[in-house]
């Protein structure tokens, strides 16, 4: 049983690392955990959808030989996914940075959303208040005059 | 009078809606990838040049002039479609630089002599350096670059008859009545 799990993770593993197969050497098993999780951040600039870690494009191939560069040269995550975002713009961050061409992209489902609320709100308020309104003056002297209309 | 006035929100909300899908469905090329290096300086290189090796090309040698950079290689089909344009942009004194692009050096010189070298001069970018300090993520792409260095214009794809007349060639004259 045990075998057949480790199996089964190592089958999994093998098509999570299949995607790239560049030959980059680390000098320590932290920073390749840092390389991996950079290239799956980017998005290739070729393709249209798919990150630098997942591409076969010749620019996913040098872009992630320049992460390695990069983060061998001691650079922090931050300074590379800048370094990216200078040439590359927002295209290539899949978490795009906070300004006025995007600022719709991150705040407009919060903005719709206390817009709904507010209108779904305003909406109970008015149509209680007209229930209320309704049910005093004319049912109301319906109900306690109920010979009203035939006396008239 | 309250029940018109709620009317009108979600009315807005399509009216936006309609406009916003509009214009993502409308794009020309969602390829396209604005560049971020419009009006800035030209990056820092030290390439080989591709006639003769032994001399090394650097951002110096594009300063003075305003000039067509032009990203190209051999494994590149567009850029044969494009080059009798270069040739021809060349002919009216536009001086054109090439920048040889993840290539191989003798394809590249046989490419040149086989179909002409409209081009100044070519530097050798044999790991696409340049082309990631350039934002470029393909080719053939050609920027416009004036006498001091700035970038001022960038052009992804093929450079065709109209895309020279229409969008490169008023930009050229602006940038040279302007200096």
């Amino acid at each position: 049983m045990v075998r057949f799990y480790s199996g089964s993770l190592l089958l999994f593993l093998m098509s999570v690392g299949g995607a790239s197969i560049d030959a980059h050497h680390f000098p320590s098993q932290e920073l390749q955990a840092r390389h991996q999780a950079i290239i799956e951040e980017l998005r290739c600039p070729q393709c249209l959808n798919t990150n630098l870690a997942g591409s076969d494009a010749m620019i996913a191939r040098d872009l992630r030989r320049e992460v390695h560069r990069l983060l061998l040269e001691g650079e922090s995550d931050e300074e590379i996914l800048s370094f990216m975002y200078d040439r590359y713009g927002d295209f290539v961050l899949y978490t795009p940075r906070i300004h006025s061409g995007t600022i719709f992209l991150w705040f407009g489902p919060l903005f719709f959303l206390i817009l709904a609320i507010a209108i779904f709100i305003s909406i109970v308020k008015s149509s209680t208040g007209a229930n209320v309104e309704e049910v005093d003056r004319e049912e109301l002297a319906a109900i306690l005059n109920p010979n009203a209309k035939e006396l008239d | 009078m309250i029940m018109n006035k709620s009317l009108i929100i979600p009315l807005l909300c399509f009216f936006l809606l309609i406009v916003l899908l509009w214009r993502s469905f409308s794009l020309e090329d969602p390829h396209f990838l604005p560049s971020q290096l419009i009006d800035k300086p030209f990056p820092k290189f030290n390439l080989e040049d591709l006639h003769s090796t032994s001399r090394m090309r650097h951002v110096d040698d594009l300063v003075g002039a305003v000039s067509l950079v032009n990203v190209w290689a051999t494994w590149c089909a567009n850029c044969l479609i494009e080059h009798p344009v270069l040739e021809e942009i060349s002919q009216n004194g536009i001086t054109i630089i090439g920048i040889n692009y993840n290539d191989n050096l003798l394809k590249a010189r046989a490419w040149l002599d086989r179909y002409g070298d409209p081009y100044a001069f070519h530097v050798q970018d044999k790991e696409g350096t340049l082309a990631i300090d350039l934002g470029v993520y393909g080719a053939p792409e050609t920027f416009i670059i004036d006498a001091s260095g700035t970038i001022r214009y960038r052009h992804v794809g093929v450079v065709t008859e109209r895309v020279w007349s229409q969008k490169l060639s008023p930009i050229i004259n602006l940038l040279d009545g302007g200096s």
